[in-house]
């Protein structure tokens, strides 16, 4: 295949990166938070407020806005010459990435701050709860029939157990894994180690999905700054760069999915590590999607971790857990450490900045040097992969 | 606050979709065909997803299916909707694959690959949406 997004590759680092607490956040806006974090990346990379000319944000649920990164832009008093909200769900993170990237290596902003931040736990009415759970699916032919957004990837596991005969268990032992993960950073939501068991007699939400497969509700805020890789080479800390990219787009309606049991991640992984010139054995960890279990199930095998069906086993095999030989989701993913909405796997990404500059404390993978992030939105529809490395060569 | 909570969710009103409800309403089940390659779509749209044909009509289909996935909805989205319920992708005979329910019998007792067969279920207003029962 063409070497998509080439003269990309190498030339643009994430320098600064900032979470803010995670949780519960009563009285917090989302406002405030994105803005928190958005000054703490900002300072975590050794720059000024004035040195910014680029923003993008994405729009909050608890608190939206017509204008979104624009309010942020005046909240913060800055004056971008770059500014937009971006919207596509879960997906929305790593997709601004290289829109960013983009934009720094043509010249249209030097140095580009995303933050994101919701509060998906305190900051809704009942009222938007019920609509954010609604206004997933398709108004006039899935919507009347009463999906959940459960349901919608139940109907995923469902299939791929038909079809290659994976096994609740096996789904349980990524909330598990996960949960080792969780236990070792101060920052995660849940942090009590679980069972097979326990996510096996927790409440069954739609079958086959637990609630111990479901991911949190959470509030918080995170934020990263990017500039080129020559300005990264005068910050404080070692630049991580973003060497590779990709997206693939499948489908909005689960309905309306070529395959229930695979997914556009396999054009975005393939795409990425085209770029990177990597593949998925040069990996030393990924953050996947954990929305439910089951889109963890199906990332690893359209991302080439394992092949097609054989996702169960890979769990079994322990590879997901620290220590393994792929350990996912080290700061406890959307399923332990924290689920605010839109901003979620932003957490996946500051992680894995900490990883690559081995600044991971008690988490550390040894001498990681790449590192694969992967962020879906819809239901499986949207799919983008970064490949990320401390090395640019 | 409770009375809008006991109502269905209902598909908006569009002049593109109602040749389909009418047929609901009708107790048959009608789905865009394309004069040009004869293929059938779902959901209906203003042109071929296969061929970018222009022509479609609508066509009674069978009604026949299977289920291509299930699962059994524990915590309702509503009031209205009672749980446990299914919630199933059905392929038709035809072709196309649709989101519905699939009703009388034990939910538990559905399983991937089972053969369905279409019925019509008042949905409120007057609205009759096509749900599914085992054969
Ligand atoms: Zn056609």
């Amino acid at each position: 295949m063409a070497n998509p997004g080439k003269e990309l590759r190498g030339k643009v680092a994430i320098v600064g990166v900032a979470d803010t607490e995670v949780g519960v956040l009563t009285g917090r806006s989302p406002m405030d938070l994105g803005v928190e974090a958005a000054l703490k990346a900002i300072k975590d990379a050794g720059l000024k407020k004035s040195d910014i000319d680029g923003l993008i944000t994405c729009n909050s649920m608890a608190q939206p806005l017509m204008y979104h990164a624009e309010a942020t832009a005046e909240y913060l008093q800055i004056f971008p010459r770059y500014c937009m909200a971006v919207g596509a769900g879960g997906g929305t993170t790593f997709t601004a990435i290289h829109h960013a990237a983009s934009a720094i290596a043509t010249g249209m902003a030097d140095i580009i701050v995303i933050a994101m931040a919701d509060c998906m736990r305190s900051g809704l009415s009942r009222e938007q709860a019920l609509q954010v759970q609604a206004s997933t699916g398709h108004p006039e032919f899935e919507q009347p029939y009463g999906p959940t957004v459960p349901a919608y990837y139940a109907l995923i596991a469902q299939a791929h157990m038909a079809e290659f005969g994976t096994t609740q268990e096996q789904l349980a032992g990524i909330a598990v894994s996960t949960r080792q993960h969780a236990a070792n950073n101060p920052t995660a939501q849940m942090r009590d180690l679980i069972t097979v068991d326990d996510v096996m007699s927790s409440r069954m939400i739609a079958d086959p999905l637990h609630l111990l497969d479901c991911s949190l509700v959470s509030d918080g805020g995170s934020a990263i700054v990017m500039c080129s890789a020559e300005r990264a080479a005068d910050l404080p800390h070692d630049p991580i760069y973003i060497m590779g990219a990709g997206e693939g787009h499948n489908h909005e309606h689960i309905s309306a999915a070529r395959s229930l049991t695979t997914s556009a991640a396999k054009e975005a992984g393939e795409r990425a590590y085209a770029m990177a010139g990597l593949q998925s054995s040069d990996m030393d960890f990924a953050q996947l999607y954990d929305c439910f279990t089951p889109t963890v199930l199906v990332e690893l095998e359209d991302l080439g971790f394992c092949t097609k069906g054989e996702g169960g086993a890979f769990v079994d095999s322990g590879a997901l857990a620290p220590g393994g030989s792929l350990p996912v989701n080290t700061h406890g993913g959307l399923l332990s450490h924290s689920h605010a909405g839109n901003p979620g796997s932003m957490f996946a990404l500051t992680e894995s900045v900490w990883q690559l500059r081995h600044t991971a404390g008690e988490r550390q993978v040894p001498k990681a040097r790449h590192g694969l992030v992967h962020a879906q939105g819809g239901i499986m529809s949207s799919h983008t992969t970064l490949v990320l490395s401390r090395e640019a060569s | 606050m409770s009375a809008p909570e006991l109502t269905k969710i209902l598909p908006p009103d569009t002049e593109l979709s109602r040749p389909f409800w009418e047929g609901c309403r009708n107790q048959q089940l009608l789905m865009q065909q394309c004069k040009d390659c004869d293929r059938f779509q779902f959901y209906p749209r203003i042109v071929c997803s296969h061929c970018e044909g222009e022509q479609l009509s609508w066509q009674p289909v069978s009604g026949q299916g299977s289920v291509a996935s299930f699962t059994i909805v524990r915590r309702g989205i509503s009031k209205a909707y009672e749980a446990p319920y299914i919630v199933a992708l059905v392929d038709l005979k035809e072709g196309p694959r649709m989101m519905t329910t699939v009703v009388g019998c034990d939910p538990e007792s559905v399983a991937v690959g089972d053969t369905v067969e279409v019925q019509f279920e008042p949905w409120g207003s007057d609205l009759v949406l096509p749900v599914f029962s085992k054969r």
